[in-house]
């Protein structure tokens, strides 16, 4: 496919503001393509230790597209990622442990208990320490529900769920894909005080929303001028 | 190997309480040959003779039942993703789910089939080596049909689909699966066939794996 060339440097260089941080993670020059069908191109940014870089976008700007890709559920058409100068194809299972991802399914079995669900994840992670398990679901407001089949939870209880291994994560990098859709406030702030801790750790994390989120340190990343449907190309 | 042991234990635990896995396929196994005497008839001679057959092919049809879902369930709620994000290798969380598919479906069947056998006039002496030919064979049947699983994963009621692609592929297990008993009752041994029983066996773990790993990385672009 013979893709138009990029019209719109001027956004990827204002983009690439790293907040004084040293720059761990680089994208660079990023084409996406899904069903044949052209997302995004000429995308770059960077994200620093401790930083958190806001996706937005109107539906379909490929804010879903872009965190897949980083995940490397899917290569991208063309450019490529760095992790501290090194491309992320070289040590694919390094870049894995690295990172966290909570997509739009919850991945909660309805056959298990909230303690075996988030139980599994915690372990095949490697750390099933169970008093951590256990403070993470207080933590998330599913004490009380410990012991319940997942069944039975809510739409918010299992985005609660799946967002509770956040909290068991050790990886540097997580990529949240709208992970207020169905949370109350409690569970919102909840999770603000979990990437804020997150970031005072040194950790960084790549959040797709349409909500305003009260977080520091961020930059955010408007992807609609690097789509292929927009038709105001500025002058540069 | 944690992450092997974490998982094998998580689809047992969740075969056990769904229920569905591993007594609908033992139910279909015992229901299926129960339909032969009334179809062949009562001759006793007939059904000594297809006996091996007919336990063979009912134990492949049982085990394909439940094959669809290997992949899907996790594909479906977005646990396969955070499988494949996990620090252990797709190609062992393949070897993983086929080995829990085959401890909740082959392994029951393998134990069943001599009763089967009974039930069907089967010479006495060719049960031992029908268990042992199951035990080797349904492994085979869970790899391979691993990897039609994990091609029709991304299909809604890819069931039909995935028998047309694997059926084909337990061909050479039904042959020597069966020879082997028949070999076996006639004084020929057994031996050889159980051999190549166990190559194949071998093979298909070596390598079935990947091609499902691949199917499946494929399937969540």
């Amino acid at each position: 496919m013979k893709l138009p060339q990029p019209a719109n440097k001027w956004v990827t260089d204002t983009a690439r503001t790293c907040l004084g941080a040293p720059v761990n993670f680089t994208a660079n020059d990023l084409t996406c393509v899904r069903g044949g069908r052209l997302v995004f191109q000429a995308l770059g940014f960077q994200v620093a230790a401790g930083s958190v870089l806001v996706l937005r976008g109107p539906n379909g700007c490929g804010k879903s597209s872009l965190l897949r890709l980083i995940a490397g559920f899917q290569a991208p058409a063309a450019g490529n990622f760095l992790w501290d100068d090194n491309s992320i194809n070289n040590d694919p299972d390094g870049h894995r442990a690295r990172i966290t991802y909570a997509g739009h399914l919850d991945a909660v079995k309805t056959a298990f208990s909230v303690t075996e669900g988030l139980m599994f994840w915690a372990r095949i992670g490697g750390m099933g320490d169970p008093k951590a398990v256990a403070e993470a679901l207080d933590l998330w407001g599913l004490g009380p529900v410990a012991n319940l089949p997942s069944a039975y939870l809510s739409a918010g209880q299992r985005k609660r769920l799946n967002l509770a291994r956040l909290s068991l994560s050790t990886a540097q990098m997580w990529l949240l894909d709208e992970p207020t859709v169905s949370l109350d406030d409690g569970a919102i702030g909840t999770l603000m005080t979990v990437i804020g801790e997150h970031q005072a750790g040194g950790g960084s994390a790549i959040i797709a929303t349409h909500t305003d989120l009260a977080l520091n340190a961020t930059n955010t990343l408007n992807l609609e001028p690097f789509t292929a449907f927009q038709t105001d190309v500025p002058a540069s | 190997m944690t992450g092997f042991m974490e998982l094998v234990r998580r689809d047992i635990r969740l075969a056990m309480r769904q229920g569905s896995g591993m007594y609908w396929t033992l139910m279909f196994f015992l229901l299926t040959i129960t339909l032969f005497p009334l179809g062949v008839g009562p001759e006793q001679a007939i059904l000594g003779r297809i006996a091996t057959g007919v336990v063979w092919v009912a134990a492949l049809l049982a085990a394909m039942l439940s094959l669809d879902r290997l992949f899907q369930a996790d594909y479906e709620d977005g646990s396969l993703e955070l499988l494949a994000l996990a620090p252990v290798p797709m190609e062992i969380i393949v070897l993983a789910k086929c080995t829990a598919h085959w401890i909740t479906t082959g392994l029951p069947l393998a134990i069943a089939a001599p009763f089967m056998g009974m039930m069907l006039n089967m010479d006495p002496a060719g049960f031992l080596i029908l268990t042992g030919t199951m035990l080797l064979g349904t492994p085979i049947l869970s790899l391979i049909g691993g990897i039609g699983a994990a091609l029709t994963v991304g299909v809604r009621r890819g069931g039909v689909l995935l028998s047309l692609l694997v059926l084909p592929l337990y061909v050479p297990t039904l042959i020597f699966g069966v020879i082997a008993v028949d070999e076996g009752v006639n004084g020929l041994g057994a031996q050889p066939h159980i051999m190549l029983l166990t190559a194949m066996l071998l093979g298909a773990i070596a390598l079935a794996p990947w091609a499902s790993a691949a199917a499946l990385r494929l399937n969540m672009e």
